[in-house]
């Protein structure tokens, strides 16, 4: 019955106001006993995050519909998740920051978004008077042996990509351990998608992170509509569809580019760099934006595809695909990429599910999971499309799945533009008569990514929290590095191409 | 007036090769470019980045000690030295007597070393990095250079590239296998010396892939410009020993007259640029390799190197 601890302990708490997962509200033993059942694979771990006042944390068994599980914070305290769930410790410390929660029994309690130059401390707890501390003043993890050195990299580095900060701990040019430090682009989005008109925190959640625009305005205008109970009419959802390909189609195009430039192979960057503002330049003359920013809105669309840009879409297609397959071919006949990428950067498969890692990252290392799929939502709901997945876990690996997804986004799009419904792009949304809670899964380019919403009587949004795939992949990259060189570092983190911005909040 | 006239004739190879350096770099990016489907950036644009740097405040951190400061002049002179040494246009100019293979090797080996000093001299952690990896191509591409200057030498029976290139270009020498064992092997040690790709790219962004530019990262103003302007220096310093051992053609060997030395020039300038155009080329064809291939690919032009020599032995038809 172990497979059950968690069913059995939910089976007599009534479920909240959440929809569409049920919300249970536990005590903090229960909700320890649930993090404990997530340290031993029972569940995965979607989120974790806080409200003022309570912790929650999404968890989801393979095949079922998701949960959420709740608890009060207690005196300032809640059972932590991290010191069962390694995955957890992150948003954890993200709480404590945010709240000033204490995660009891938590290995790890080193700030992580505050850097002390805040001007006051657990934003949106407490709200203290600011401790200060020397950004700087930060406690690696201690590394023993001989002959190691450190290699500090970051947080400015020498190319223009967002700030973070890596330790590398090395001996000679083997890496033995990688520390991530992130944070540096902290933008306050909890704080500001609190207590605002549905409309302002749509454009917040939009700027999250700006090559993922769509997937978190799709994301969020699902959550929105949940909570309100409506749903986007069909066209609408088709369009969204449309969107949300052609965004992971530049960034797979973009991508794929840069990994391989990160081997010094610019060709590949040359032709694909082609391909994204193909791609881009077709968005802004179809949606009249290049990312299609705030182009999603809670209720459907904020923009139609006409007969005529229906045609462009499918031509530039027609245009790129042939092209991209050269490209693919000279990737896969150049043996010195080959040997750069092929068993670089290896991710454990076990790790992968641990860390209920989405995206490219999750199915290059075995694990068949695509929220478009198995959290199935419209437009792809009773849709047949190909999950690529691969096992080898390596920098190869996630280019091929990057491929595999090019290909099926191009033929997912061709579908939905043939079987187009009419009809209108955008139903009314009503304002909330009383406290309601939402959330939602879609698939971003770099896998899950979650919206939860509470929405206030009177069109405003209580409380909104967005989680990017980047989550549970940044951990993982610390653990793909390991053992491999330190000039291979780029080319691997590039392959996981996590996003700072986006998990910085 | 002969004096007068060799010493200016010596004058026109240095400066000449100061002056035309950053075009063939210039050449190679240009190029580089056009083949990524970029526009790229003028032909000048070394020239220009040359002046800029000279013109701005020279950054030191605090704890540079005096070789910090002193490297790139060092640096630049060695590299310059090295360059004017290897014959361009003409062979048996005034310094030809001194211009010796092994003392090319060892010029480029002191400028190596005293950038190496300075890249270690302010503690961080990636001119250390970048000092370790130079370090570990110079152990490799050092002998195997030895071993094309003993390959040739043994040819040509004396180690002084005027005497070697004035005695290839009467073409006397003919086609030989070993000949083309030490091109290769110059080829190599010359990508690996030039830190161009596959061994380093020069055009990166990436800290952790870098060596030469990991060394240099902390440099500003005059002193990165005499540093880049040593590193063209070098890359036209390959090109022409290339030039004068294996297309040694169209140099002025015999009297320095007009013509000759006109059409000496006009050769030198127009193999330059055949070089600047076929590196970009080949470097587009191929990603840079993983830091622990560079011993085997290094180590093959040690092997066809010593392979070159070894043919001398065997017989003298080789």
């Amino acid at each position: 019955m172990r497979q059950d601890r968690v069913s059995a302990l939910l089976a007599d708490v009534p479920a909240g106001p959440l929809r569409p997962w049920p919300r249970h509200e536990v005590d903090a033993a229960v909700f320890a006993t649930i993090a404990e059942a997530l340290g031993a694979g029972e569940r995965e771990l979607l989120a974790l995050w806080g409200e003022p006042g309570r912790v929650h944390m999404a968890i989801r068994m393979v095949g079922e519909m998701p949960c959420v599980i709740s608890t009060a914070v207690v005196d300032g305290r809640f059972p932590s998740v991290g010191r069962w769930h390694p995955p957890a410790i992150r948003p954890e410390r993200a709480i404590r920051d945010l709240f000033g929660y204490e995660p009891e029994g938590a290995p790890d309690i080193r700030p992580w978004l505050d850097h002390g130059a805040w001007d006051r401390s657990a934003p949106l707890g407490a709200a203290g008077p600011a401790v200060r501390r020397d950004p700087a003043d930060y406690e690696m993890l201690p590394v023993i042996g001989e002959a190691l050195h450190q290699i500090p990299v970051g947080p400015v580095h020498a190319g223009i990509i967002e700030p973070g900060h890596f330790r590398f701990t090395a001996n000679g040019e083997t890496v033995v351990r990688l520390e991530e430090r992130l944070g540096y682009v902290h933008k306050g989005i909890d704080a500001l998608t609190t207590d605002v008109p549905i409309a302002r925190a749509a454009e917040r959640v939009a700027r999250l992170s700006g090559d993922s625009t769509v997937a978190a305005s799709f994301a969020f205008a699902r959550a929105v509509e949940a909570a309100l109970g409506i749903t986007a009419p069909p066209r609408a959802a088709a369009i969204r569809g449309v969107m949300a390909e052609l965004e992971r189609l530049a960034n797979h195009f973009g991508d794929v580019g840069a990994i391989c430039n990160d081997a010094a192979f610019a060709i590949v960057l040359a032709h694909c760099g082609i391909f994204r503002e193909r791609i881009l330049a077709l968005s802004a003359a179809v949606f009249g934006h290049r990312l299609m920013m705030d182009t999603i809105v809670p209720g459907g669309v904020a923009a139609n595809i006409t007969a005529e840009a229906a045609r462009m879409i499918v031509a530039t297609l027609d245009a790129l695909l042939p092209a991209f397959d050269e490209i693919v071919r000279l990737y896969e006949d150049t043996p010195s990429i080959q040997d750069r990428t092929c068993g670089t950067g290896h991710l454990a498969a076990d790790l992968a599910v641990r860390f209920a890692a989405g995206g490219p990252v999750g199915r290059a290392s075995a694990r068949d999971f695509d929220a478009r799929r198995d959290l199935a939502y419209p437009p792809y709901e009773g849709r047949a499309f190909d999950v690529p997945v691969f096992t080898a876990g390596d920098v190869d690996a996630r280019i091929r799945v990057r491929i595999g997804e090019i290909a099926a986004s191009a033929t997912l799009i061709r579908a939905l533009l043939g079987t187009m419904p009419e009809g209108p792009i955008l139903a009314p949304v009503p304002e909330a008569v009383a406290p309601c809670e939402g959330i939602a899964v879609t698939e971003a380019f770099r896998g899950d990514l979650l919206v939860w919403v509470r929405l206030a009587a009177g069109g405003r949004v209580a409380r909104c929290h967005v989680r990017d795939a980047s989550w549970f992949q940044w951990p993982l990259l610390e653990a793909a590095i390991e053992g491999n060189i330190v000039a291979d570092f780029p080319l691997c983190n590039k392959s996981f191409n996590c996003s700072y911005s986006g998990h910085d909040l | 007036m002969a004096m007068m006239l060799d010493l200016a004739l010596q004058l026109v190879q240095i400066t000449l090769l100061v002056a035309i350096a950053p075009l063939i770099v210039g050449i190679t990016r240009k190029v580089r470019a056009r083949l990524l489907r970029r526009r790229g950036p003028p032909l000048l644009q070394p020239y220009h980045d040359l002046w800029k740097q000279m013109h701005k405040e020279a950054v030191v951190a605090d704890n540079a000690s005096w070789v910090y400061r002193r490297a790139p002049y060092m640096v630049f002179a060695a590299t310059w030295v090295a360059a004017g040494l290897v014959p361009t246009y003409a062979t048996g100019l005034l310094f030809s007597w001194s211009a010796d293979l092994i003392a090319v090797v060892a010029l480029l080996g002191t400028a190596r070393f005293a950038l190496a000093l300075a890249a270690m001299d302010v503690g961080t952690a990636f001119g250390g990095l970048g000092a370790s990896r130079e370090m570990m191509i110079a152990s490799l591409a050092e002998p195997a250079m030895l071993l094309i200057a003993f390959a040739v030498a043994l040819i040509a029976g004396t180690t002084q590239l005027s005497a070697i290139a004035a005695l290839f270009a009467t073409g006397d020498v003919g086609l030989r296998v070993s000949l083309g064992l030490a091109l290769l092997a110059l080829v190599i040690v010359g990508i690996a010396e030039n830190a161009r790709i596959p061994i380093d790219n020069p055009s990166t962004h990436l800290e952790l892939t870098m060596v030469h530019e990991a060394m240099i990262l902390e440099y500003s103003g005059r002193h990165l410009a005499m540093i880049e302007a040593a590193s063209h220096l070098k890359l036209v310093l390959y090109f022409s020993l290339v030039g004068c051992l294996f297309v040694p053609f169209g140099m002025a060997t015999g009297d320095k007259t007009l013509p000759a030395l006109a059409i000496g020039l006009a050769t030198f300038v127009a193999k330059l640029v055949a070089f600047a155009v076929l590196l970009p080329i080949a470097e587009t064809t191929v990603a840079k390799m993983r830091v622990f291939r560079y011993p085997a690919f290094i180590g093959s032009a040690f092997a066809a190197a010593a392979l070159a020599v070894f043919l001398r032995f065997v017989s003298r038809g080789f």
